[in-house]
């Protein structure tokens, strides 16, 4: 019994001894076999790596962004001529679009900066920033001339649209919240590392590389059929990074006008414009009760903050649901279904879990930290939708009088459709 | 009535410099706060094949067909085995190049013989489509050095690489673009 007790102050010893062997087992089995001795002058030979084009040539990109901008903006602002914008899209289709395969592009980089802007682990490309910026810059000062001549995605549907059907206003208004909405989802996937949801569902890419899963091509034609017709619609119903694109044009220095030189209210141009981007002429009316109009813009006003704390409460309780777009939550979702429901965890992800060694209480915690995360970044992505609508209600309210025909400086796309509907020519 | 006009006209002059200044001032600075953030470089994708679980799934997701990731071998790790798990099939009756006892389904692995009895073992990247089958095989029951990359000639560089968006195992990440691969290396003791 002595000798027992006095072994026992050895065993933490054994148990060290049996782990190195234990290890060195394991370690063994890495290197199965031996590396071979060559007698006869064999050289082991080592893999060439070829590389990408030099990250030089991004830049040139960025250059060819800049330029293609200002030649837009010229053409659009100062020649006024339909057929150079064509001309600028026709190319920067060919360029972004079919040489540069639809990467590196303006949509996108939206959630790079996201992805930096919440995540310590990732800096941004240098020019994936300067491709976010510089068309904002554009647009601030010259209205969206991005989306008329250099976005490829913006190029193939102009080009593309040849019959005007007009959509109903109401419709139209509805479908223009969308882009909203996925503006804010696809930044807070990409703050939280789930998923980049603008580069998943780009519609054309696939037309652009000539080579993409069957679905992504179905919906790019769909979008292409479709906007034969209803021309733009990816533009005017899907794309997020429009949304800024609109906001900035709005309060833009300079921006396309219909006519040359003063309007002269004659009406002709109120059917030019596909997009319904044409503010008409709205002289005063001679009955004014302007106390009543007042009195609803007043509680519209009032309702702009109220929607938006709604809006942050629905969203943050909707936070755990719409984090299962990362995958790890998902994986975390499988795995506890399999612990307590028994149903068999049969993805590829599950087995890749099991084979990594990783305790489900590490997975478990990870997945806390995620929903936290969305919990933290999901209401403000309310609060951006409840100030978009309640502004947007707002505005409906305001009655601004106007005696001259105008785009929208927010939905025009400075493309120039109607600049031959005008009748006032100024000779140069 | 015409003072009134100009009146609400100069507070729509405010509104919209007000708005401009607001806009710009965001534009203005992200640079200033990413500056510190950026990387003049950019990244690549890149598999990591210590993560690599041979999954299959790099042959499918990948957006380019066939997919960018190839196969290579690390040959400072290979055993220049005559019986190669990666090449030949489960129960294949003889060791040789005949296609019924390759285990590559395009037969993209070049066998050659170098000395007895060892050989080498190149992967033909044209007709390598990235399934892993043989890493699998090589991991199982060789040294492990088959290993998958994403060739960068062929990868156009997504902004989110599809197949790391279905990697069950988080082996595809972001790398440098100065180091764009990830060599498998004999590990020294």
């Amino acid at each position: 019994m002595k000798k027992l007790r006095r072994l026992k102050k050895y065993i933490p010893y054994f148990i060290f001894v049996l782990l190195f062997i234990w290890h060195s087992v394991l370690y063994a089995q890495q290197q199965r076999f031996p590396r071979p001795e060559f007698e006869g002058g064999y050289t082991f030979p080592t893999h060439q790596f070829l590389n990408q084009r030099a990250p030089m040539w991004e830049y040139m990109d960025v250059a060819v962004l800049v330029g293609a901008l200002m030649v837009t903006a010229w053409i659009a602002l100062k020649k006024r001529s339909r057929q150079g914008l064509v001309w600028i899209s026709l190319f920067s289709l060919a360029y972004f679009g079919f040489y540069r395969q639809g990467c590196i592009c303006a949509i996108g980089s939206v959630q790079n900066m996201s992805l930096a802007l919440f995540n310590d682990s990732y800096s941004i490309p240098l020019p994936a920033l300067l491709f976010f910026i510089i068309p904002l810059i554009f647009a601030l000062l010259f209205g969206r001339v991005f989306c008329a001549g250099v976005c490829p995605l913006g190029a193939i549907q102009e080009l593309t649209g040849f019959k005007q059907v007009r959509v109903p206003k109401s419709v139209e208004m509805v479908l223009a919240v969308i882009p909203f909405v996925y503006l804010g989802l696809a930044v807070l996937f990409a703050a939280t590392q789930s998923q980049f949801l603008i580069c998943r569902y780009d519609p054309f890419v696939g037309i652009f590389r000539l080579d993409a899963p069957y679905t992504m091509i179905i919906f790019g034609s769909l979008l292409l059929i479709v906007g034969i017709f209803v021309n733009r619609p990816y533009c005017r119903y899907l794309c997020p990074y429009g949304v800024l694109q609109n906001i900035f044009s709005r309060f833009s220095v300079k921006h396309v006008t219909i006519s040359p030189a003063e309007c002269r209210d004659c009406r002709l141009c109120e059917s030019g414009c596909p997009y319904d981007a044409i503010l008409q002429s709205d002289p005063a009316p001679d009955v004014e009760k302007p106390k009543q109009s007042f009195k609803g813009s007043i509680i519209y006003f009032l309702m702009i903050p109220v929607l938006a704390a709604a809006f942050a409460v629905i969203l943050y309780n909707f936070a755990p649901s719409l984090s299962v777009m990362n995958n790890n939550v998902k994986l975390a979702r499988e795995i506890r279904l399999e612990k307590e429901e028994g149903i068999k965890a049969v993805s590829k992800a599950a087995v890749a879990f099991y084979e990594s060694g990783k305790t489900e209480d590490e997975l478990f915690e990870e997945e806390r930290q995620i929903i936290g995360r969305f919990r933290k970044g999901a209401p403000w992505v309310g609060i951006f939708l409840g100030l978009s609508l309640g502004i947007g209600l707002f505005r409906l309210t305001i009655r601004k009088i106007r005696t001259f025909y105008e785009p929208d400086r927010g939905r025009c796309y400075s493309c120039g459709k109607c600049f031959k509907f005008c009748p006032v020519k100024i000779k140069t | 009535m015409k003072e009134r006009k100009s009146k609400s006209g100069s507070r729509r002059d405010f509104v919209k410099t007000a708005g401009r200044l607001l806009l710009a001032a965001p534009v203005l600075t992200l640079p200033v706060i990413l500056s510190g953030k950026s990387d003049a470089k950019g990244y690549v994708w890149q598999i990591d094949p210590y993560k690599c679980t041979s999954c299959e799934l790099c042959r499918t997701s990948c957006v380019m067909t066939p997919s960018a990731v190839k196969c290579t071998n690390a040959f400072p790790m290979c055993g220049y085995c005559d019986f190669c798990p990666g090449y030949l099939r489960q129960g294949a009756k003889a060791f040789n190049t005949a296609a019924e006892n390759q285990l590559c389904p395009t037969g993209a692995i070049i066998r050659k013989f170098v000395e007895e009895p060892y050989f080498e073992y190149t992967i033909d990247e044209t007709l390598c489509d990235g399934c892993s089958k043989c890493v699998k095989g090589c991991a199982d029951f060789g040294n492990g050095s088959l290993y998958l990359q994403i060739m960068h000639n062929l990868c156009v560089n997504c902004n989110q690489c599809a197949i790391a968006r279905k990697c069950p195992s988080d082996a595809v990440i972001r790398v440098p673009a100065t180091e764009p691969y990830m060599r498998k290396e004999l590990k020294k003791s």
